[in-house]
């Protein structure tokens, strides 16, 4: 397997290229916060965008580096609120909340799916750990950068921390998630109602709040903390504290119309800041969503797209037309890989679906930059070609939403990190010997096995899936 | 155009070349019922593709005639469609369809008995469920045929059949009660706890172990019937001195006719080290193979092409994962540009999405390489072929089945629809999909 690393070797890119102006020319440029410019031009420059616009009126620095677009398209980098690459491990099967569990201890940054999620033009992801937990942990947000000296087969590894986005205190940033509906449904120690699931998750957050409290009453009002008076620490209740207080965000699978109005009746209670992620029917009760969107305790829904609906009850409502009703209802929408169940290298595709039912192509395209962002507190860094945010783009073949259009580069704060033209890029992009892991992928409910529930007997696998023998990776 | 639009000729519509002895006419005595304009019409057979070209439909359900609009005589009073792109109706070579229902749960999944490694006398027909919810999604993209039945998964599954996505039951569904026996020789057949198959060794031992027993039953039957035909000769004949039949099984019965090249074998292997255990046993036992999923065939092109095997491929968007890592969006242009027939399936999902959809997969062979009619041909007239099906679907062509599929434009585009389709000359989706 190479390793995940970036490139040096060609004349633009690498380190170099933040010293140097880069400018691009001549493409069709989508900015998202403005109209597209045909024969544009975006320069970039130290890692960050510098100016946006069409040729007579933008000025190019004569020491720039130029990249000649003409008859491409240029995007910005495209963003991920929902991926599972990385060979991740989040909560175990101890307890069904885990908010101590940091998914970042558990991510593989030499896995062949960071790779491709080049490929497909990815540049910002949201990890996440699994939905079989009500609560499975911590999640991290990264870039795909380039990280000097870390070049295919050179042996430099590359630290989670060197991907990791950081707040502006310095600390890694990253937002919490939950899970409803029947992915947490398991044996004991787990449970297995809804109502069941509400309950603990209501006692969780108040736990949490009673610590928070203490912990404030322990301290002064010059931020030292009296050591007798405050409560022993707990990583957990640290974390939900986050959640509290609105500074991390709940990223919520959630998919029954029922179950995503639990999650935000517990948003009321608790005053938390929440995207609801997969929601199959949440096109059946778009006014609710939006009416706690208004209120700032959703910041949007997370939408994601599968080819036909089901896989399991609750998710038989699937549809191709979530996208379009949402974004029609006034609600912010982004669309997920949720990587492994669909496949990075084809992101824009599933945009590109919603397009097919409907959805305008300008919502389309800023559910895969802007609008993820947003709902990722990273709107002010990422999601626009706009001067002053990171130099994150992409460089299509064509038209954004056509299956003849190719990812030709992609570029993370003013570096190249893929380029389909360099063999290594391309075998990942297409596939073939050294792409691919030859190991399973991990979290819930992929694989197969079965499971007992309300009398009925569920099933995963059993059949022509290269997942067929992952019995255990169901749930755990 | 996103709708399906219907109208009634109210005569001859199309005057523009009524010269009669070029104009194309229904053969006397045939009555159209539906004419399906096309602005540009693939009908995968040897007419090509034309443009501006009309396809008429008569009440039996087959094609009457495909012609060039200005040239074609609309009978009066005939319903027609139009549309942008007309397909036939596409041909899904691999699938669980109707086996493996939409919830996921045990009521609706049929798709693999475990109970025994080797069942060859499971019948799709028994299992297949005409009424499952992703029959009529699936049919709304244009799929017409289908060759479902039981998933890889154990060392033999069961039977496929191939059916129309129409009719309430499966008898009125079935073009063929049994097309194949399914095998597989990978890891995800193989048994743990000391069971069999433990190993791909013991997989080859035990499918070469069936297949001998199947040749003694055979030796058997013959031997059986020449002595009967000699018994019957004798004036004398008493029916109680007939000589005893060997007794039925019906899982060697079903070997025998894999023997007998009544029935292909298709065999699920996706690394090239299984790829060539199955040609292996299609050398020994001159089995009527066809290879299943055969996710390294591009690395195995020389062998599989002397082989003389077809290829139903692996979905292009199935995950590279495990035996299935070295994946590629390009294998389907290498097997066709090699001269390989091959198919690109729908195949068997465990989880999501519980039905892949042929469409959306050939179009990622389209973008990779291949052109836009050789990934036709995948899921129309050598998907046909390969199911020896292509007398009756697979193209457009006077006296075939009319199964047709209508687009708002390039079929393979992610935002073009699929507005309408057809089987056997009846509408039988309308909601753009």
């Amino acid at each position: 397997m190479v390793a995940f690393a970036l490139a040096l070797m060609h004349g633009v890119a690498g380190a170099q290229a933040q010293e140097t102006p880069v400018a691009f020319t001549g493409a069709r440029v989508i900015p998202v916060d403005a109209p597209e410019i045909d024969a544009g031009v975006v320069v970039v420059h130290k890692g960050k965008i510098v100016a946006v616009g069409p040729a007579a009126t933008t000025a190019i620095a004569v020491d720039a580096k130029r990249v000649d677009c003409a008859g491409k398209v240029i995007m910005p980098g495209i963003v991920d609120t929902h991926s599972h690459l990385g060979g991740i491990a989040g909560a175990d099967g101890s307890s069904t909340v885990q908010p101590d569990v940091r998914v970042m201890d558990s991510i593989n940054p030499a896995d062949s799916g960071f790779r491709r999620a080049l490929a497909g033009g990815l540049t910002t992801l949201n990890i996440m750990p699994g939905s079989g937990h009500l609560l499975s942990g911590q999640t991290v947000y990264v870039k795909l950068r380039a990280v000097p000296g870390a070049e295919p087969r050179d042996g430099v590894v590359v630290r989670i921390e060197d991907l990791a986005i950081r707040n502006a205190d310095g600390t890694i940033a990253g937002g919490i998630k939950m899970a409803n509906g029947t992915n947490p449904m398991r044996d004991a120690p787990f449970s297995s109602t809804r109502g069941k699931h509400a309950a603990i998750v209501r006692q969780m957050f108040i736990d949490a709040q009673q610590y928070a409290r203490k912990l404030a009453e322990a301290t002064a009002p010059d931020g030292t903390v009296n050591a007798e008076k405050a409560p022993a620490r707990d990583l957990g209740k640290e974390a939900l504290g986050k959640a509290l207080s609105r500074s991390a965000i709940i990223h919520h699978h959630t998919h029954r119309a029922d179950d995503i109005a639990t999650v935000l009746r517990i948003s009321e209670e608790f005053n938390l800041r929440v995207v609801l992620q997969h929601v199959s029917e949440a096109s059946l009760i778009p006014a609710q969503i939006k009416e706690a969107q208004d209120a700032g305790r959703v910041l949007g829904c997370s939408v994601i797209l599968i080819d036909s609906p089901g896989g399991k009850l609750e998710a038989v409502n699937l549809n191709y037309d979530t996208g379009r009703i949402l974004d029609e209802a006034g609600v912010l929408v982004c669309f997920h890989t949720d990587d492994w169940i669909t496949d990075s290298r084809l992101f824009l595709r599933m945009a590109a679906l919603a397009v097919r039912a409907g959805m305008k192509r300008d919502s389309a395209i800023k559910a895969l930059t802007i609008n993820g962002a947003i709902m990722m507190d990273l709107q002010d860094r990422i999601g626009t070609l706009t001067p002053g945010k990171d130099a994150d783009l992409v460089i299509l073949s064509g038209d954004p939403f056509s299956v003849y259009t190719k990812v030709e580069q992609t570029w993370v704060e003013g570096s190249l990190v893929f380029d389909r033209s360099r063999p290594v890029d391309r075998l990942h992009a297409v596939g073939g010997w050294g792409a691919g892991r030859d190991q399973e992928p991990y979290f819930c409910c992929f694989g197969s096995g079965s499971f007992a529930f309300k009398g009925q007997q569920y099933q995963f696998g059993g059949g022509n899936s290269a997942a067929t023998d992952a019995a255990d990776t169901q749930a755990k | 155009m996103n709708t399906l639009i219907i109208r009634h000729t109210s005569g001859l519509a199309h005057r523009a070349a009524l010269a009669v002895a070029l104009s194309l006419t229904l053969a006397s005595g045939a009555l159209a019922q539906l004419a399906i304009i096309g602005e540009r019409v693939f009908t995968m057979g040897p007419a090509g593709t034309i443009d501006n070209a009309v396809v008429l439909i008569d009440d039996k359900g087959k094609i009457a005639l495909v012609g060039p609009l200005a040239s074609t005589t609309i009978p009066a009073g005939t319903r027609t469609i139009n549309a942008k792109v007309v397909t036939p109706g596409l041909v899904d070579a691999r699938s669980t369809l109707g086996l493996s229902g939409i919830t996921n749960s045990r009521h609706d999944s049929d798709q693999l008995e475990r109970s025994a490694p080797v069942q060859p006398e499971l019948r799709a027909l028994d299992a297949y469920n005409p009424q499952e919810p992703l029959v009529a999604f699936t049919r709304s993209f244009g799929i017409t045929t289908v060759n479902t039945g039981h998933a890889p998964g154990e060392l033999v599954s069961g039977q496929t059949l191939i059916v129309k996505l129409r009719g309430e039951t499966v008898d009125a569904a079935t073009v063929r009660p049994t097309s194949m026996v399914a095998a597989t020789l990978s890891p995800q057949a193989l048994k743990d706890g000391g069971k069999s198959p433990g190993t791909r060794a013991k997989q080859m031992a035990m499918l070469r172990a069936e297949l001998i027993k199947a040749q003694e039953h055979r030796r058997a039957m013959k031997s059986h019937a020449d002595k009967l035909a000699a018994h019957r000769a004798k004036p004398d004949a008493k029916p109680e001195d007939a000589p005893k039949p060997p007794e039925r099984n019906l899982r060697t019965e079903m070997f025998v006719r894999v023997l007998e090249r009544e029935l292909p074998i298709a065999i699920t292997a996706h690394r090239a080290q299984d790829i060539a255990s199955a040609l292996r046993l299609k050398e020994e036992f001159e089995l009527d193979l066809i290879l299943d999923g055969a996710c390294e065939a591009g690395t195995m092109i020389e062998q599989i092409k002397q082989a003389g095997v077809p290829v139903v491929l692996h979905p292009m968007m199935m995950r590279a994962v495990g035996e299935t890592e070295n994946a590629s969006f390009e294998t389907a242009a290498k097997l066709k540009a090699a001269g390989i027939t091959v198919a690109i399936q729908s195949g068997y999902e465990a989880y999501v999405p519980k039905a892949r959809i042929i469409l959306l997969e050939a179009a990622i062979a389209a973008a990779n390489g291949m052109s836009q009619q050789d990934a036709l041909a995948t899921i129309t007239i050598d998907a046909a072929r390969i199911l020896r099906i292509d007398s009756r679907v697979g193209s457009l062509e006077p006296g075939k089945d009319a199964d047709l599929a209508m687009y708002s434009g390039d079929p393979f585009e992610y935002t073009t629809r699929c507005i309408g389709v057809v089987i056997d000359g009846q509408i039988v989706s309308d909601q753009p999909r």
